[in-house]
């Protein structure tokens, strides 16, 4: 009886254990699949195309150039390599103010030629027009032609504009470099801190304090990231903002400040334990050859708690890489690539939180913030391979 | 008996679902249609009517599927959306509810009293790029935007920039809370706000449509009578609804109901 209530356990134990490996991988399967679509939609906004007069010998364009056409930056056919003819750009709306209902005729059966009509008169048009009323068989009328998203413009674009009309531009090259900025940052701040107040904790406090310290540190953990962010917005931003005579205050640097902080409670927390678990035999052993406490803690404690100092690090990593709000709020979210931490980005995660809301469902701008949860799935387990690589060629050392 | 047990259940969940009038769509309009329903709840205790936000997109499109009675939205419909419910053979009512008008504010220590609609769309694709080219000091310009899903976005990107797209890595916010706290500790910057969010740890700034001749400043009175150029109108949606939604509906065009949205802080549409 009492076998078969272990066996029952042991069962249970193995099913759940294999669930949560399933769940997570269907996870990862789900984000990835969603993500790798973004690479079979066109260019060019879903349902539209770009139509111009068959004179002009324009047959293509690329997203950014469409983007500087139809903000006025490019304003000459010439800068495009056609005749010397300013740009008459024609959105889909105007036919409305041209012709009257009635003209268009009953469910807009007349739409399609009214718009030929128009690209017909005018030679240097480019009129940004849904598919369903592309006028067919018109000689005066050519669709330019558009290709793929390509695996270059996501991620070497330097440019993230995913409602941009007409072509949608994804380049994450600023989102990239902006989460990796934040975090690296936020890292140098966090593990001197966090391993330090750790060995005090665990090697030189005495009983008392500790007692007092430790929970009020694990109490920073529970503080929700909002709180934090808000936090961050009142009181940092304007602080670094005098401090540094900055223009303003919502910099990388504010980000990875508000990130330390809350990557600190882990890393102490897990540290302290990691250390307290050295043996007393061997502290007693290396006291009686006659160490200080200091080289105690530098030579005997660190390395035997060095892998669970690692796990310590790549925990408050992995909260500061994927953290959303309070980074959302606090660093200015520009998406340009940065020059300096004193300068607004844009992360990851945080173009994730506040834009999935209200991206269509299966649009481009969606599968191209699933993507972006990839990179971010792919930076972690990097640095999590990378740190136990470390910790497991330390041990192996001693 | 089981049989009676389903039956009974499956007619209780398809009267109530019948009955219970669902209204969805944009955040922006939902504070309003909240404290209307409270205020119509004084009136009808037994009414019952459902309110989820989730943008104004997704109000319609559920209004399409058939998933909600009334959609909320803070733009009108899109061309193509309007397309898809001719197809699918509904006949769309389009019902205006209130008026909003978006006031583009500085830090409150800004010389900068009045901007036309082309420097702003200067400021904010970034050709203008110092407050001493639109009369102020030598002050680098901050803008600060909402985020690309936002309607408030769309709309000041059609009525302001003229459908240009934004400068790129202009600062966005995620809420209009971050944007007043923001414009009101960086001295430089500059972004909009809906009417209601205004206070005196911001500056609104007089805008001109027509090239500098006439300067309005967003009032209460200059939004009612139109002559402030920001304004958009919020909607609600339907295709059919019963007696319930309609006369929710006619309750927020009432005084009473107009009362609510004053009280909100948009304008009463009449």
């Amino acid at each position: 009886m009492k076998r078969l209530v272990d066996k029952l356990v042991e069962g249970m134990l193995k099913m759940s254990g294999a669930v949560t490996s399933i769940t997570v991988l269907l996870i990862i399967l789900f984000l990835f699949k969603e993500g790798a679509g973004l690479f079979s939609s066109s260019t060019i906004e879903k349902g539209y195309t770009l139509l111009v007069n068959s004179q002009n010998p324009i047959e293509e364009l690329s997203p950014e150039t469409m983007k500087k056409v139809f903000d006025g930056q490019i304003e000459n056919w010439k800068d495009l390599g056609a005749k010397n003819e300013q740009i008459r750009i024609f959105r889909f709306d105007e036919i409305f103010s041209i012709y009257s209902d009635e003209e268009l005729g009953a469910d807009f059966a007349l739409l399609p030629q009214k718009i030929a009509e128009v690209i017909a008169s005018d030679a240097t048009i480019i009129a940004y027009i849904p598919q369903k009323y592309v006028p067919k068989d018109y000689s005066s009328v050519k669709e330019l032609k558009h290709r793929n998203i390509s695996w270059s413009d996501y991620f070497l674009g330097k440019e993230w504009l995913p409602t941009a009309t007409p072509a949608p531009l994804f380049g994450i090259l600023p989102l990239l470099l902006g989460t990796l900025l934040v975090s690296i940052i936020a890292i140098l701040i966090a593990i001197p801190l966090g391993v330090g107040v750790a060995i005090y904790l665990a090697e030189i406090a005495n009983e008392r304090t500790r007692k007092i310290l430790k929970p009020a540190i694990e109490l920073l953990a529970g503080i929700p990231s909002v709180v934090y962010g808000f936090f961050g917005l009142v009181v940092l931003v304007p602080i670094v903002q005098k401090m540094g005579g900055l223009a303003l205050g919502e910099t990388a640097f504010t980000g990875s400040l508000i990130l330390a902080v809350m990557a600190l409670p882990t890393i102490i927390s897990i540290a302290e334990d990691a250390m307290r678990n050295t043996p007393k035999a061997m502290r007693d052993a290396s006291l009686a050859l006659g160490a200080t406490h200091w080289q105690t803690i530098y030579r005997v404690v660190l390395p035997y708690a060095s892998s669970g100092i690692s796990a310590a690090i790549v925990l408050g990593i992995g909260r500061a890489i994927g953290e959303t709000m309070a980074v959302l709020m606090v660093t200015g979210n520009a998406a340009v690539i940065p020059n300096s931490m004193f300068e607004s980005v844009r992360t990851i995660p945080a173009t994730i939180a506040a834009e999935l809301g209200e991206a269509p469902g299966g649009g481009t701008h969606y599968q191209s913030l699933f993507l972006l949860g990839c990179v971010l799935f792919i930076i972690t387990l990097i640095i999590s391979i990378l740190t136990e690589a470390i910790a497991s060629r330390k041990v192996i050392k001693e | 008996m089981k049989k009676l047990v389903l039956t009974t259940l499956t007619y209780a969940l398809l009267t109530s679902s019948s009955f219970a009038q669902k209204i969805k769509g944009s955040d922006t309009v939902l504070p309003l249609t909240q404290k209307a329903l409270e205020a119509y709840k004084k009136e009808r205790p037994a009414a019952s009517l459902s309110i989820t936000g989730g943008g104004s997109g997704v109000g319609i499109s559920a209004l399409l599927n058939g998933t909600t009675d009334i959609a909320q939205s803070s733009r009108r419909i899109k061309f193509d959306e309007r397309q898809k419910f001719a197809e699918a053979g509904k006949q769309l009512k389009e019902v205006i509810i209130a008026y909003d008008a978006l006031s583009i504010v500085v830090h409150p220590e800004n010389k900068v009293t009045k901007l036309t609609r082309e420097q702003l769309e200067g400021i904010f694709t970034g050709k203008i790029k110092n407050w001493k080219e639109v009369g102020g000091e030598d002050l680098k310009i901050i803008p600060y935007s909402r985020e690309t899903s936002s309607g408030t976005y769309e709309f000041f990107k059609e009525s302001v920039l003229k459908n240009k797209n934004y400068m790129n890595g202009i600062l966005s916010m995620p809420a209009t809370g971050g944007i007043i706290q923001s414009v009101s500790q960086t001295k430089g910057a500059i972004s909009y706000v809906g009417f209601a969010y205004v206070n005196s740890k911001v500056k609104a700034v007089q805008v001109s449509y027509d090239k500098g001749k006439t300067y309005i400043a967003p009032t209460f009175e200059n939004a009612k009578n139109k002559s402030y150029p920001i304004v958009r109108p919020l909607f609600y949606y339907y295709t059919q609804i019963n007696a319930e939604g309609k006369s929710f509906i006619d309750f927020v065009l009432s005084p009473k109901g107009q009362k609510v949205v004053a009280d909100v802080g948009y304008l009463p549409i009449k």
